[in-house]
C-alpha cells in the first residue's frame, strides 16, 4: 500500500466514525469489511487497514471504547 | 483515627479463621484515602445486594485499546476517592513465578499511584493494580514498563493466555505449558492490546485433565495435557497401597469407564477405553504415570455465563503433538488459529463467541471454514436431527 493510498484508507475511516459519531458504534471489523468493499480495486489487503486503524490509534486521532463490547470512536475532547 | 465509614456488613467477613479481603482492603485503607472510599461503596453494596460501579467508559493508555477496566462510582460525591476506580490488567509470567524485588516494587507503584490494593491473580489470569484514576494511568503503565511488564487483555481483545505452573512444578504436566502460553503471547500481543474482534477470545493452557486452569470450563480455545500410549503401572507400588486403603473402592470403583480391574495382585488398564481423566493417577502417583507419547487435546468453544449460559468446551482435535510443534515456532497450531479467526471474523456477530457461532453455523461449517476433517471424537452426543444431507461426490 503506497502512502496516498493509506492516508486515502485512514481519512475515509475517520470520515465514516466521525458522520456516525453518536448513532453507530463500529467494530473494528466493521470498518474492515467496509474499507475493504470501498478500496475493492486497489487489493488492499485486511493487514494493510488494520495498519492504518493502528496508525489512527498511535496518532489518538481514533480510540477504543467499550459498552459490552469494544468499537471504534473519537476521543472525549473530539 | 476512626473509620470514615461505618461499615458493620464488612466486619462480620472478617470474623472466622479465613483470609479476609475486608481485612486486607481496611490494611491498605490506612494509607489510602480512595480506598476508604472503598470500603464504603463496598458496605453499600452489602447491604443493597447490588454493585454501585458503573461498568465500561473511556479508561486506557496512549496506542493500546486494552489492558484498563474502567470502573466509575454511582456516588462520586459521597465516595469522591473512588470517582474514578480503574483496574489495570498485566501479563502475569508464564506460570505465576515473580521474584520478590518485583513484588515489592509493583507494591510501590500501586500505593503511589492506585489504592493500595493488588489482584494475583483475578479470573483472567492477569495481576491487576486497582483503583486508579485516568490522570495516573499512564504513569502507572510506564513504571510497570520499567519493571519490563506488558498490559494484558481487556475488551473484545485476546484476553491475556493464561497456563498452569505446567512442568516447573507438576509431575502430571505432560507438555510445557509455560513454553507454549509464552510464545503465543508475545506471537499475538497486538491482538492483546487492539481489540479487533467481535467478543473476547482466550487460551488457557492446562499439563493434565486435571485443569488447573480450568481451561475446559473457561478457554475458547483449551490445550489440555493428555497421551497417546499405556498408562504405566508400577505393580510393587501399587501393592504397597493395597495396604493403605481401599483401592478398589477408591480408585477402580470410581474410574468414569470402569476400564481397570484387578488379576489377582496385579492391576490391569484396558487403555483403549481409559479417558485419561486422572483420577487413578492422582489416587496412586506412585504407581501409575502417564504414557511416553505426550501431547495435548484442543477443545474449541468454552465460557463463562454471560450473554447466552455457560458452555463447556468441545473435542476439536484429540491429539496435538505440542512437543513436535514446538521445533517448528508453533507454526501448525498458529495456522488453525488463524483460519479459526478469519471464520470468526467473517460470520461472528457482535458479542458472540466461538462457541456460540460453532453452534448457531452448525460444526461441519466451521470444520469446513477452518480446513480440519470431521472425525467421531469431535461428536458430542447422538444427533437429533434424522435428516442427513450428501454432497454428489459422496456414496
Amino acid at each position: 500500500m503506497t502512502d496516498e493510498t493509506k492516508k486515502k484508507v485512514e481519512d475515509k475511516i475517520l470520515g465514516l466514525v466521525t458522520e456516525y459519531a453518536g448513532k453507530k458504534r463500529f467494530k473494528p471489523i466493521d470498518i474492515v469489511k467496509e474499507m475493504e468493499k470501498e478500496f475493492a480495486s486497489e487489493g488492499l489487503t485486511k493487514d494493510d487497514i488494520k495498519g492504518a486503524l493502528k496508525d489512527l490509534m498511535d496518532d489518538e486521532k481514533l480510540v477504543y471504547g467499550y459498552a459490552g463490547g469494544s468499537f471504534l470512536t473519537l476521543p472525549e475532547n473530539k | 483515627m476512626g473509620k470514615k465509614h461505618q461499615t458493620p456488613l464488612l466486619d462480620e467477613l472478617k470474623k472466622g479463621k479465613w483470609i479476609s479481603f475486608v481485612k486486607e482492603i481496611e490494611r491498605a485503607a490506612e494509607k489510602s484515602e480512595r480506598t476508604e472510599d472503598l470500603l464504603g461503596q463496598v458496605e453499600e453494596s452489602y447491604r443493597d445486594k447490588v454493585n454501585h460501579w458503573k461498568h465500561g467508559g473511556m479508561a486506557g493508555v496512549k496506542g493500546y485499546g486494552a489492558g484498563m477496566v474502567g470502573r466509575f462510582s454511582e456516588y462520586p460525591d459521597k465516595y469522591p476517592g473512588i470517582k474514578e476506580c480503574h483496574s489495570m490488567r498485566i501479563i502475569p509470567s508464564a506460570g505465576f513465578f515473580y521474584n520478590s524485588d518485583f513484588l515489592r516494587k509493583l507494591a510501590d507503584i500501586s500505593e503511589k499511584h492506585a489504592g493500595g490494593l493488588l489482584n494475583f491473580h483475578g479470573a483472567t489470569g492477569n495481576i491487576q493494580i486497582l483503583g486508579m484514576s485516568q490522570a495516573e494511568a499512564e504513569d502507572v503503565f510506564q513504571a510497570v514498563a520499567e519493571l519490563g511488564f506488558d498490559l494484558g487483555g481487556s475488551g473484545s481483545d485476546l484476553r491475556t493466555p493464561s497456563c498452569c505452573a505446567g512442568q516447573a512444578r507438576c509431575e502430571f504436566a505432560n507438555y510445557d505449558t509455560m513454553k507454549i502460553c509464552r510464545h503465543l503471547t508475545e506471537e499475538y500481543l497486538d491482538e492483546l492490546h487492539r481489540p479487533a474482534f467481535n467478543y473476547k477470545f482466550k487460551f488457557k493452557f492446562s499439563g493434565c485433565s486435571n485443569d488447573c486452569v480450568a481451561s475446559a470450563a473457561r478457554s475458547d480455545l483449551a490445550f489440555i495435557g493428555t497421551w497417546k500410549d499405556k498408562i504405566k503401572i508400577n505393580q510393587e507400588e501399587v501393592k504397597n497401597y493395597k495396604k493403605k486403603f481401599d483401592v478398589q473402592k477408591y480408585v477402580l470403583d470410581k474410574c468414569p469407564t470402569k476400564c481397570m480391574w484387578f488379576e489377582g495382585e496385579n492391576l490391569a488398564i484396558d487403555d483403549e477405553n481409559c479417558v485419561k481423566c486422572m483420577h487413578c493417577i492422582n489416587e496412586l502417583p506412585k504407581a501409575l504415570k502417564a504414557g511416553d507419547e505426550r501431547g495435548c487435546s484442543i477443545l474449541i468453544g468454552a465460557k463463562a455465563p454471560l450473554v447466552t449460559g455457560p458452555r463447556m468446551g468441545m473435542m476439536l482435535v484429540p491429539f496435538y503433538d505440542v512437543n513436535e510443534d514446538a521445533k517448528n515456532d508453533y507454526e501448525w497450531i498458529k495456522s488453525l488459529i488463524s483460519n479459526m479467526w478469519e471464520f470468526w471474523d467473517e460470520y461472528g456477530v457482535s458479542r458472540e463467541r466461538i462457541g456460540e457461532l460453532i453452534g448457531r453455523v452448525g460444526l461441519n461449517t466451521f470444520l469446513e471454514g477452518i480446513g480440519l476433517e470431521p472425525i467421531p471424537e469431535m461428536v458430542e452426543h447422538p444427533r437429533s436431527n434424522p435428516f442427513i444431507k450428501f454432497t454428489e461426490d459422496e456414496d
